[in-house]
């Protein structure tokens, strides 16, 4: 098993026509065959889109989201559209009422994710980002940017705010032999979607998933309610070896760190603090990026 | 992106905000003009820095008994010696570092009768994603230190985005504050026009500490905090006119023309990283082999050639960088780009330090290739551990 997606997840693209999104929908295509079904574009309906990789894999362009899962019944959509339009064309797949969006584009203004946060609360769709590198299941379905030659079909499920951490807990938990169940990167971004707990809550309920790599950053307090939450859970008998990893020890007070919501501000969302709070719910939180995969190896066999 | 009180004040006041008359001056010959077109008889004389707590802040030059970076003047001869003295100075307050700023324009404004001093601020809650007051009876301090000694005195009050300030969220703003009469009358309006100014603008925090209660019993913004979401800077194009570049780190505004994520920082390793995260985490793990980072440095997914010839230039002027890591676990940032950049800018500007890279993920071998077929010095390194080990003996070693 895996969570959220498999290879019955059919994704529409919106932002297909952009250099962007034709580099990663061929990528995903190219991935086990993910079923990449339609791309949107308000001025291209009719039209269609061909893989520069494949010649054979041609896929129809609608005009609006709605039309396109009507015509394919897709329950998931990717989003490339650049900034200025992104927080519209997530609302615009909120109304179609698609299961499951993802959101990559990096740099959409706070308030365009206010008024989408807003929309999202009083719809039943799931949001994974903004400014994030999206979902994988090894072997079933790419959606995002995650390089797929990294992954190994396995046990460990991955979540983290961070895109590159997240190929570095991959990569290593390959390396040890291990392998994942499904990664989920959800985003840097302080008002998103998907948080810790939401991913947290499907790795515990999913038998596949065997142990879990939390990876998150200096800045709010998701890190401490994902730790409260497991420690609860942990409670009621759901727990699962668990090694996390904290990005921004060194990073000063008052700074943001490349991410809108990686900073330490008003002594809210050091890193010290996430690491107690963790540590307290008996994550084992591994002080070097270089050995997750080391660090989650040597607690499964004790 | 951060803009300067006097600024901060006037993009209120363009909402109605009741803000003091002022004029803004760069020249002590313009102090007396200033002063002139104000009402007097108490006249403050403010430093305009991108930093907070001005008024215990010291100036430099002036020794430890001089007045602070905010100063009252009784006469208009007074406002004219206080600009005299303060203009050109360095200002050094807890916000700033010890090296200071210099004080390249002051404020000179229409003194008020203070009754009450409050603090309010707007920003994004990041809990609920909802834009949120924070307000507390405590204003005129160090909201930080209120925050960490008497919590219970600070107040956060949500908008509903989809109705924005209803007069029961004003009125919930004005009971934290505990105002009556017509400062609550005053403030019930005030609260509608903060949040609209902020929503409009793409603030990211709007700050009035202290907001303040006259004597004749109306509510004033006696200081203002203005920071913007770089983001959203693409559709006011007004406020993009605000930025004062000689309030920012010179490689920051360098790094920013090539939309590359650079903070400066204290230490003698330089970093050049794709992805925030995997960029705070190079640094930390450099600090856990005992050294310290130069920067922080996100050259970002979409990299070319050019940007990363930039990136590595912007790391190499920098005179404290005693080494340099590349760590690069490419995804949609292609391991061969990285390598073509950086040998670039080596030939480019030359290799004074040594020179750490880890290439992983997408096209590395290719990545590789190109390095060693470089001919330059570089130590290749396996994996992230051996690559933050490796710099960190090697700057030791030619130190």
């Amino acid at each position: 098993m895996s969570i959220i997606v498999d290879k019955n997840t059919k994704v529409i693209v919106q932002g297909l026509t952009g250099k962007t999104g034709t580099f990663h929908t061929e990528q995903a295509l190219q991935y086990y065959g993910t079923q990449m079904v339609a791309g949107v574009h308000p001025k291209k309906g009719g039209e269609s889109w061909t893989s520069g990789l494949d010649s054979a894999a041609s896929l129809p362009i609608f005009a609006t989201v709605g039309e396109a899962k009507e015509a394919t019944g897709a329950d998931a959509s990717v989003i490339y559209v650049p900034p200025a339009g992104a927080g519209a064309a997530i609302i615009e797949a909120i109304d179609a009422e698609i299961p499951f969006i993802v959101c990559i584009t990096e740099g959409i203004p706070v308030m365009d994710m206010v008024k989408v946060k807003d929309r999202l609360d009083k719809s039943s769709s799931m949001l994974l980002g903004p400014n994030c590198p999206g979902i994988l299941t090894p072997e079933e379905c790419k959606i995002g940017i995650m390089p797929g030659s990294i992954f190994k079909k396995g046990s460990v499920g991955v979540v983290s705010r961070s895109g590159t951490l997240t190929y570095e807990a991959v990569f290593q938990t390959s390396q040890v032999g291990l392998g994942q169940t499904t990664a989920v990167g959800i985003g840097g971004d302080p008002v998103k979607g998907t948080e810790f707990i939401d991913v947290l809550e499907k790795f515990l309920a999913d038998d596949e998933t065997k142990s879990i790599i939390m990876i998150g950053e200096i800045g709010g307090s998701a890190e401490e309610d994902a730790a409260q939450f497991l420690a609860d859970e942990a409670k009621k008998g759901r727990s699962k070896p668990t090694v996390g990893f904290i990005a921004g020890r060194t990073a000063p007070p008052g700074r943001t760190m490349g991410h809108a919501g990686a900073i330490v501000s008003g002594g809210k969302g050091g890193a010290e603090d996430k690491i107690a709070a963790m540590e307290a719910a008996g994550i084992k939180v591994s002080p070097s990026p270089a050995r997750l995969g080391t660090t989650l190896a040597e607690l499964l066999k004790s | 992106m951060n803009i300067h009180e006097h600024q901060a004040k006037a993009v209120l006041k363009s909402f109605g905000a009741p803000v003091a008359e002022g004029v803004a001056i760069f020249s002590a010959e313009d102090a007396a003009a200033a002063a002139d077109q104000l009402p007097g008889p108490l006249w403050v004389v403010k430093s305009q820095i991108h930093a907070g707590g001005r008024g215990k802040g010291k100036f430099k030059e002036l020794g430890p008994d001089a007045k602070g970076g905010v100063r009252l003047a009784f006469s208009k001869e007074d406002v004219v010696k206080n600009a005299k003295e303060m203009l050109g100075n360095t200002l050094v307050t807890h916000q700033t570092g010890p090296e200071g700023k210099q004080v390249n324009r002051l404020y000179i404004e229409d003194g008020a009768d203070i009754a009450t001093e409050l603090y309010c601020s707007l920003l994004v809650n990041r809990e609920t994603g909802q834009v949120a007051f924070v307000v507390s009876t405590e204003g005129g301090m160090d909201i930080e230190e209120v925050a960490a000694e008497t919590p219970e005195k600070i107040q956060t009050i949500d908008v509903d985005p989809a109705t924005g300030v209803t007069d029961a969220s004003a009125a919930a703003v004005c009971d934290a504050l505990k105002l009556e009469g017509q400062a609550r009358d005053d403030m019930m309006g005030l609260a509608k026009i903060l949040y609209t100014a902020f929503c409009e603008k793409d603030m990211s925090m709007l700050e009035i500490n202290p907001l303040i209660v006259m004597d004749n019993g109306h509510v004033r913004v006696l200081d203002a905090k203005v920071s913007f979401d770089g983001n959203a800077l693409f559709r006011h194009p007004d406020i993009m006119e605000l930025r004062d570049t000689t309030e920012e780190d010179a490689k920051e505004i360098e790094a920013s023309k090539y939309d590359l994520a650079y903070v400066a920082l204290d230490g003698d390793i330089g970093c050049m990283v794709n992805g925030a995260g995997l960029a705070m985490a190079t640094m930390d793990i450099i600090k856990l082999y005992g050294a310290e980072p130069a920067n922080f440095l996100d050259v970002g997914g979409g990299a070319t050639t050019e940007k990363v010839t930039a990136a590595f230039k912007i790391i190499t002027a920098d005179p404290n960088v005693k080494g340099i890591l590349v760590n690069i676990f490419g995804g949609i940032m292609r391991c061969d780009v990285i390598a073509e950049g950086v040998v670039t800018a080596v030939k480019d500007v030359g290799l004074q330090v040594p020179l750490v890279v880890r290439l992983e993920g997408t096209n590395v071998e290719k990545g590789k290739s190109i390095i060693n077929e470089s001919g330059l010095n570089v130590i290749a390194a396996d994996d992230l551990d051996d690559a933050a080990q490796k710099i960190v003996a090697a700057v030791k070693e030619a130190n």
